[in-house]
């Protein structure tokens, strides 16, 4: 078990190394939410906190989902899923190798909206709380990249658009411009069924102290979608292998 | 022990059967040639073997242990050259060599002295800290067959490890497999040169629509197909192929280029029958060679006889 996740840490120390500035990454997982914020708040008036604890949920949704769904396919593409595939790892621990780079990747980019949001004067009132959810949606969004990875395909724009079609859709259901309690029943119904909610209310309390769901339930419903996401992964993965040789 | 047991190894994809039944062993400290041509089976078969794909029936013993039970023991004393492998090319060779190590679980001291050995032994310490993308396809693959040697393997998997390499390059890997094999490591090599099977194996395999046609070592291999020696001729003047047809021993008559070719069962008395010939003809022997099957014969015998 321990030899094994020494062994992620190698692939993830590995990932980091080779895909932190790949193009569809920077595109995808830094420029794609600074532009898509700004189209959406420039010209409306809003209180900065609530703008800051968006742009936060929705980095963190974007940069840990902008690493996983990269690498399979270009590993496909440039024959080194084989390699990878003949050492003595299982494909849990490939996957979480992916996993930890990008976590770390999306960690650390929501750093910025933290800092920029603290620079212009919001004030962070539960930073414990708002460490762990970032942390677990990280872990959560980079599961949910490695089942768009699991497309039996080398073609990292295919595996990009597919995710892009998905992400687009859950960004405007989860209260990330408009707040849940805002939205029609019919939107709130919906938007208890996107993993974005649960990391947005989580950041609207630590900056505003307001939320939709109890704390609990935010990081219960991000537990449970990780470990939903990261099933099917190890499952599509195992599935799709032997396709992508 | 063998180092390698195969039983009843099965692969279907769909209703294709790309590997039928195989049983094999390969012997402790043995080079074993895994011949066959394309769409044989090879590659699913190493595949099968070192545990990247799933047998659809069968059992593949490695040392012992069966890679579907335990799949990381099994892999952790094996190293592996796939066919179409590439090292990371955004990476260094050092970091290359580094992240094998580490994925094999090789300690840090032990993996960098190794890597240096490595280095130099391919001759490649030069460009350690270059970036993989910059090498040759030469370097490329001495880098590959480094990396598979990070976790200093009892058994290590070859597949066409000197495909589309210069003369010089393929050469150095051939005498780094008969080094290593040396050393005592088991060497299951697949290839489609038939020359380098000959050279390097010990027993060889032929596959042809995923079973196996012979397998046995290489000179033997070529004992089957005795009575298939040949004597080629070449005379200063063009000659008419049906003028030799009477000549006793031979079975068969072959004209290639200025060249012809008496396949015989009796080489010596063929080539009296031919000086014979050209003194009565008043013509001029300009070559004469007998020859005898080599493996790429045996091999285009045996699957022709599939077919």
């Amino acid at each position: 078990m321990i030899d094994q996740l020494k062994r992620a840490c190698a692939i993830a120390k590995k990932d980091i190394r080779i895909y932190y500035l790949k193009g569809p990454v920077v595109i995808f997982g830094i420029l794609f939410p600074v532009f898509l914020f700004l189209a959406f708040v420039i010209g409306r008036d809003l209180p900065v906190d609530f703008l800051i604890a968006g742009l936060l949920s929705m980095t963190i949704f974007f940069t840990s989902m902008s690493i996983t769904p990269v690498i399979a396919p270009t590993e496909t593409q440039t024959r080194n899923l084989e390699r990878l595939a003949a050492a003595p790892v299982s494909i849990t621990t490939v996957l979480m190798g992916d996993m930890l780079a990008s976590v770390l990747f999306g960690t650390g980019i929501s750093l910025v909206p933290i800092i920029v949001g603290m620079a212009i004067g919001v004030t962070v009132t539960h930073p414990f709380i708002l460490a762990a959810g970032i942390v677990l949606a990280a872990f959560c969004f980079s599961a949910m990249g490695l089942i768009f990875s699991s497309a039996p395909t080398s073609m990292t724009s295919t595996v990009m658009m597919i995710s892009t079609m998905v992400k687009f859709p859950l960004v405007f259901i989860s209260g990330v411009f408009i707040p849940i309690r805002e939205l029609p029943s019919w939107g709130q119904v919906l938007a208890s069924a996107s993993p974005l909610t649960y990391i947005t209310d989580l950041c609207r309390y630590s900056f505003q102290g307001t939320n939709y769901y109890p704390i609990w339930m935010d990081i219960a419903a991000l537990v449970i979608f990780l470990v939903i996401f990261m099933t099917a992964a190890v499952k599509l993965h195992e599935k799709s292998l032997p396709e992508r040789l | 022990m063998n180092a390698i047991e195969v039983d009843n190894l099965t692969k279907l994809f769909d209703d294709f059967t790309a590997v039928d039944h195989l049983d094999f062993e390969v012997k402790n400290g043995e080079i074993f040639g895994f011949l066959g041509p394309n769409g044989a089976g090879k590659t699913t078969t190493a595949r099968m073997l070192t545990g990247i794909i799933k047998p659809s029936s069968g059992k593949v013993r490695i040392m012992g242990l069966d890679i579907r039970q335990d799949p990381i023991k099994a892999k952790q004393i094996m190293g592996v050259v796939p066919e179409l492998s590439n090292a990371y090319t955004e990476l260094t060779a050092w970091n290359n060599l580094q992240f094998m190590a580490e994925l094999y679980g090789v300690p840090g001291k032990d993996a960098r002295q190794r890597a240096e050995e490595l280095l130099g032994k391919f001759d490649l310490y030069e460009r350690k800290d270059h970036k993989v993308r910059t090498f040759s396809k030469g370097m490329k693959q001495k880098l590959i067959l480094a990396m598979s040697l990070m976790n200093d393997p009892e058994i290590l998997f070859l597949d066409e490890p000197t495909s589309g390499l210069d003369v010089i390059s393929a050469r150095l890997i051939k005498d780094m497999v008969l080094e290593l094999n040396k050393e005592g490591k088991t060497i299951f090599l697949t290839t489609h040169y038939m020359e380098e099977a000959n050279q390097l194996c010990s027993r060889v395999a032929i596959i042809n629509h995923g079973k196996i046609a012979a397998i046995d070592a290489p000179e033997k291999l070529k004992m089957r197909i005795g009575g298939l020696e040949w004597v080629e001729v070449s005379f200063d003047m063009p000659v008419d192929a049906s003028d030799f047809s009477d000549l006793s021993g031979v079975i068969d008559i072959r004209m290639s280029g200025d060249k012809l070719r008496l396949y015989t069962n009796e080489p010596g008395r063929t080539i009296y029958q031919l000086v014979d010939y050209s003194r009565s003809n008043d013509l001029e022997i300009v070559m004469l060679n007998t020859l005898t099957p080599t493996l790429e014969d045996v091999f285009i015998k045996l699957t022709e006889e599939m077919e």
